[in-house]
């Protein structure tokens, strides 16, 4: 009779028979994805498929991070990982641990290698990246003679600037010789100094076509290059290594094209509006100034200049008058007072005495007050109103 | 007629000088003077933009020498 198990034993049996297999413990696998999902867990769930053969893959996250590239549906990889059970669901599954694309594994690899060594060099720096000449007098573009490339580039050009100055350095832009004829141009482009300002340019195209923009060779003569450079090389989503060391990446070459150069007439258009806004500043400044002058002869001050002068003159004048009446006055009071004296005076006046019939009497130029002044035979003068009378006095 | 000027320095000055006449708080006088200047300017600018003419040439490496030949799109294609 045989043993009878359950299942979990004999899925641990099978487990561990794979795991001790040395096989199915590290195996490398080439085969295509399909229905790839990456779980918001980080973790990568995909099938691995070739002409007749599916096997379920789960790759976790502490090893994909590690990816230099994005798996895809339909992409051809090389993975390499164990064979294991997944109890829960009763199967069978890959843990890739590693995976590379499938052919392109060399290019890919030799392309980060060189990104990382320019990048460690400082060849990526946005310090090292030179600034765009605003209005280039010349703009020299590396590409092929033929194709949309130019054709789209010259159109751009042109439309945004009519008289702009296009230098072509014709270059293959693939094949073997490519990266030495790209890397020869921009030397040329800047021993002569041909411009201000390079497009190195190409269309879309795989891996391999696109190649000759990684070439270190090519990224060498980008930063050597004294003359700024844009690199306008595939797609949107393509990035190359002349992407990365050249002064400005442009998406496609049509918009390389735009930011090598603005727009004239825009410009055009600024230059009009700042020369209007001048005119109209200085008017407004101007106008003003003659509204403020307008004013100020407008006021009292301007119109009638001499009314101060007047107006001093007319107090002087009533001053005049007041000091003119007040010495009246005080004549006329004086004259008063004087007449009230004089009358006293004359009342007191000795002459008018004489007048009621008195007289002086005077001895020797004295006047007489007593009669003991006076002695018999003293001659004495006796003064009255109208005159002299000589005496001699005869005695009481 | 301002020589060594860039299109962009050129402009640069003549935004100030807008700026600074908008804002009104200068002497009579000088406002004049920048408002030459900027008229000044704003010819400079416009001659710059003209300054080139429409050309689209092949560069030759000659035995080390430069030579610009005259190159269309449709020889080409």
């Amino acid at each position: 009779m045989q043993e009878v198990i359950t299942v979990t034993q004999l899925t641990r049996y099978i487990k561990r028979l794979f795991a001790y297999d040395s096989i199915l413990s590290d195996v490398c696998v080439i085969g295509e994805i399909s229905n790839f999902k990456l779980h918001s867990s980080g973790h990568m769930y995909f099938t691995l498929k070739d002409e007749s053969s599916v096997i379920r893959c789960v790759m976790f996250r502490s090893q994909n991070q590690y990816l230099k590239f994005k798996p895809k549906d339909g992409l051809k990889v090389i993975v390499r990982g164990y064979v294991s059970i997944y109890e829960a669901g009763g199967s069978y599954q890959l843990y890739p641990e590693y995976m590379e694309p499938a052919g392109l594994g060399n290019l890919y690899l030799a392309f980060e290698q060189l990104k990382h060594k320019l990048e460690k060099e400082g060849l990526f720096k946005s310090e090292a990246k030179k600034k765009i000449p605003y209005l280039p007098g010349s703009i020299a573009v590396v590409t092929s003679p033929t194709g949309a490339v130019i054709r789209d580039i010259i159109n751009v050009l042109f439309r945004r600037f009519p008289n702009a100055v296009l230098k072509l350095f014709p270059v293959q832009v693939q094949g073997d010789d490519a990266a030495r004829q790209i890397s020869c141009a921009l030397d040329f482009i800047n021993r002569h100094k041909a411009a201000d300002v390079i497009i190195l340019a190409r269309g879309g195209g795989s891996l391999e076509e696109l190649w000759p923009f990684n070439e270190e060779i090519v990224a060498r003569s980008i930063y050597r290059s004294e003359i700024p450079v844009i690199s306008a090389v595939g797609h949107e989503t393509d990035f190359s290594i002349s992407d990365f060391v050249a002064d400005l990446r442009a998406p496609t070459p049509s918009a390389a094209a735009e930011l090598v150069i603005p727009e004239k007439e825009v410009l055009v258009k600024y230059i009009l509006d700042l020369r209007l806004r001048l005119k109209k500043a200085i008017t407004n400044r101007i106008r003003c100034e003659r509204l403020k002058l307008e004013q100020l002869m407008k006021s009292p001050a301007m119109r009638h200049p001499l009314d101060r002068i007047n107006q001093r003159k007319m107090d002087l004048e009533i001053i005049r008058k007041n000091i003119a009446e007040a010495m009246k006055r005080r004549i006329e009071k004086e004259k008063g007072t004087l007449s009230v004296l004089c009358g006293k005076l004359d009342v007191l006046s000795p002459l008018t005495v004489l007048a009621r019939g008195y007289s002086i009497t005077m001895k020797d130029g004295n006047i007489i007050k007593s009669v003991r002044q006076v002695h018999n035979g003293d001659k004495l003068d006796i003064i009255l109103s109208d005159g002299k009378i000589r005496c001699i006095a005869e005695g009481e | 007629m301002e020589l060594g000027l860039s299109y962009e320095e050129a402009v640069k000055q003549l935004e100030e000088i807008v700026q600074l006449l908008e804002k009104g708080d200068i002497p009579l006088e000088k406002s004049l003077e920048l408002f030459q200047k900027g008229v000044e300017l704003s010819a400079y600018c416009a001659r710059k933009l003209d300054e080139t003419e429409k050309k689209i040439v092949k560069l030759i490496d000659a035995d080390g020498e430069c030579i610009e030949e005259p190159w269309s799109l449709e020889e080409e294609q």
